[in-house]
């Protein structure tokens, strides 16, 4: 993975961040949301900061990023695009829908379009289950979805 | 509330809120206004009514006027015909199914009728943002009878005979937890909200939170009061922005009330609480990973004993209850034990709410009592299959649960019927599904998702569940073996007996359910190489039907990788040597030619 210089000025946010939680470890879950928050991902030199501040190895931080799904390492699109596959969206044909996306836009499920704009992911239920299958972009909800009406979608974003 | 001669309810729980809800009760506001009774008329944003299906929901009280599928557009004449001249809008009310006439209430309405809200009570009722509201509905009167006249081995002794069981999925007795938390002594203790609702397809500790998030504060308080512990903590989903945004609200409120802080009432009593974050692991549903989780760490689950009640958060003795459960805590304080214990079966007390999912005419959020049986929820709340198709199979308890079936439909559901069919209550999803869905993919998706969310710790799942996976995957691809099919069950029943944790101890369960009721599917996918229900797609193969096909060229037009050929006005073929099985070429078909074998 490429290395990512960190400006001065993202430093100090980070450590203004771990500072504002006491720089407890304990806390460590409610900081990554924060700067996550504030960077868009976790890039490991990120996570180095982190790890400096909370007084912890950076193996930890790295374990709890890892860990849980909420968390990335790669950036993520200008339209980050969720496509939800939880059981009542499945049984409603998400899957021919995230196929289509993938054709779409020519990547596969994590990866972002080579020019920053689109990235694509699965979650697992948003909790709208009458609206089956659902899609997100950024925080809009998208329901109902058949694959035919993924490149209208998709238009409204391009231009 | 007094003041106001009508009341508009709009919902503004997910589902509705993603199909515009705020457009809506801001246009109903602003034509009230134009007609100056913004003073009579009030508009109320609600949490969920339940009926998901038919989104967004417009409710009038006090006639109970139910419209549905109401789009912004819609206000001023709902404003215009209903409010000012007294008439109901006819086409936005819900049409019976059956008889196809419009129902002109709620109360009439096949989904309502077997309904009985206790934990949804004040969901879609009132303003969750609003205290008063919450108040106004009896709200915080069980705290202060607890505070006021109950000690807290009395609160701990009506909950113990209230008989109600977490609903969290496990269905240990609340009271006896309650009771064990309490015996143990330390100078710190701590109630613990989970609220980590990862189970896909079900949205009811969501609702609660959205459409009532007092009652939870209410009930945590109450909880705190009992085994004496002063902190509370919410352990939610950060994927739950607006769940979250009402429960601070709340908090907000319940301080400057003084109903959460220091001497709570006059009491002596002093309760807070806080939210932490999870950030999508469904193994932190498991109380000892949730808590390993609030400390800042993996949420990894440890070996049981030590139970949280002894040594839970900060090795503190802690109770962990769901959503759900604190939802049913303030009612049974006030209306009694008593009330509450004569609803259910003899060993499952009280309501469940369900997340109805999937292939069924009315998907949305229930709660029915106890006993009741499927077929009743399927076919009478539920209103059937979609598009008149064959039940196949219902799937609760969701990662963890099991396939049901026709045999099953008429078992009265509780805890340990549902156990006993191989299935679960878990946290109360249900997925329906009919002739469309296969069985033996439904297993290998729902392993799919059990692998993914396996945290690694113990060998039985993390590598278990894998191979499970790989061979579900080897049938699909028809080349499944009979040697297999015992494979399945045996590793399947040694990691149900082996693994650390609730998820490893179920995970097995869809597997070893549909292989026990759906045995002929997959002797079909292993001997014949067939799926009967068209999705697993290296046994299929697509055929034009030569006399059907009338060429009109749709389907080769939208082949992605022009496996189709023929002359314009002649009949087509599609070479399947070429074919990714994509089925677009079906979905194109308006002559009904191309089909699967």
């Amino acid at each position: 993975m490429a290395k990512v210089k960190l400006s001065e000025s993202k430093i100090n946010k980070i450590k203004e961040i771990c500072a504002s939680f006491g720089n407890k470890p304990g806390e460590a879950i409610n900081v990554l949301h924060k700067v996550q928050g504030e960077f868009g991902y976790l890039p490991a030199e990120v996570q180095e900061v982190i790890a400096q501040e909370l007084n912890v190895s950076v193996a930890q931080i790295y374990g709890i990023v890892t860990f849980y799904s909420f968390f990335t390492m790669t950036p993520k699109g200008e339209f980050p695009i969720s496509v939800c596959m939880g059981t009542a969206c499945y049984v409603r044909g998400a899957e021919k829908v995230l196929d289509e996306f993938k054709r779409e836009l020519k990547i596969g499920v994590g990866q972002t379009t080579p020019d920053g704009k689109f990235s694509l992911n699965c979650l697992r239920c948003v909790g709208a289950c009458g609206l089956a299958p659902v899609v997100l972009i950024g925080e809009k909800v998208y329901g109902r979805l058949t694959p035919d009406g993924v490149k209208d979608i998709l238009n409204e974003y391009r231009s | 509330m007094a003041k106001f001669k009508m009341h508009l309810l709009v919902c503004g729980g997910t589902g509705c809120n993603a199909s515009r809800s705020q457009e809506i009760a801001a246009n109903l506001k602003s034509s009230l206004k134009d007609n100056g009774l913004e003073n009579e008329v009030q508009v109320i944003l609600t949490g969920c009514f339940g009926f998901c299906e038919k989104g967004p929901i417009v409710k009038v009280m006090p006639d109970n006027t139910f419209y549905t599928e109401v789009k912004p557009e819609d206000a001023i004449e709902i404003i215009m015909e209903h409010v000012v001249k007294g008439r109901k809008v006819t086409r936005l009310l819900y049409t019976d199914p059956e008889n196809k006439q419009h129902v002109a209430d709620s109360k009439h309405m096949g989904f309502y009728k077997k309904q009985m809200r206790i934990a949804l009570r004040n969901c879609g009722y009132i303003d969750p943002q609003n205290i008063e509201e919450y108040i106004g509905a009896d709200g915080y009167t069980a705290l202060a009878k607890c505070l006021g006249e109950m000690t807290p081995e009395q609160v701990i002794n009506e909950i113990k005979l209230s008989g109600l069981r977490g609903r969290g999925g496990g269905g240990f007795p609340t009271g006896l937890k309650w009771e064990i938390a309490s015996k143990n002594h330390a100078d710190q203790k701590y109630v613990v909200c989970n609220a980590d609702e990862g189970d896909p397809g079900a949205f009811m500790d969501r609702s609660i939170l959205e459409g009532d998030p007092h009652t939870v504060l209410e009930a945590m308080a109450i909880n705190g009061f009992a085994i004496g512990a002063t902190k509370g903590l919410i352990y939610i989903r950060a994927e739950y922005p607006l769940a979250i945004n009402r429960l601070l609200v709340a908090i907000d409120q319940a301080h400057e009330y003084g109903l959460l802080g220091e001497n709570i009432l006059g009491s002596g009593f002093n309760f807070d609480i806080e939210l932490r974050y999870g950030a999508g692991a469904f193994v932190c549903g498991e109380e000892t990973a949730l808590i390993h989780s609030m400390e800042g760490q993996r949420g990894e689950p440890t070996f049981k004993p030590p139970f949280p009640a002894q040594s839970g958060y900060n090795k503190k003795p802690t109770n962990v209850n769901n959503v759900e459960t604190y939802a049913n805590i303030p009612i049974i304080i006030t209306k009694g034990a008593n009330w509450f214990n004569k609803i259910g079966t003899e060993k499952s007390k009280g309501t469940k709410v369900f997340a109805l999912a999937g292939q069924i005419n009315n998907v949305g959020l229930i709660e029915v009592p106890m006993g009741i049986t499927l077929r009743e929820i399927i076919f009478e709340i539920g209103g059937g299959i979609k598009g008149g198709r064959e039940f196949k199979a219902v799937q609760t308890g969701g990662p963890s649960g099991g396939c049901l079936t026709n045999k099953h439909l008429d078992t009265p559901i509780d805890y340990d019927n549902l156990i006993a069919a191989g299935s679960m209550m878990g946290s109360g999803g249900m997925v329906v599904m009919d002739e469309t869905s296969c069985m033996v993919a439904i297993a290998k998706f729902y392993l799919e998702f059990t692998v993914e969310e396996s945290c690694g710790k113990c060998s039985p799942c993390r590598i278990g569940n894998k191979r499970l996976h790989e061979i579900l995957e080897k049938i699909t691809k028809g080349n499944g073996t009979m040697e297999d099919l015992d494979t399945l069950t045996n590793l399947g029943r040694v990691i149900k007996d082996t693994a650390l944790c609730g998820l490893g101890q179920t995970s097995p369960n869809p597997v070893l359910s549909t292989i026990e009721n759906f045995y002929d599917e997959y002797l079909e996918h292993i001997k014949d190489k067939k799926c009967r229900a068209g999705v697993c797609k290296s046994l299929m193969q697509y055929v034009i039907d030569q006399e059907q096909c009338v060429g009109c060229t749709a389907c080769a037009r939208n082949c992605p990788v022009n496996a189709i050929s023929g002359e314009k006005k002649m009949p087509h073929f599609i070479n399947t040597e070429l074919c990714i099985k994509c089925g677009a070429c079906i979905e194109k078909c308006k002559f009904n030619a191309i089909s699967i074998c």
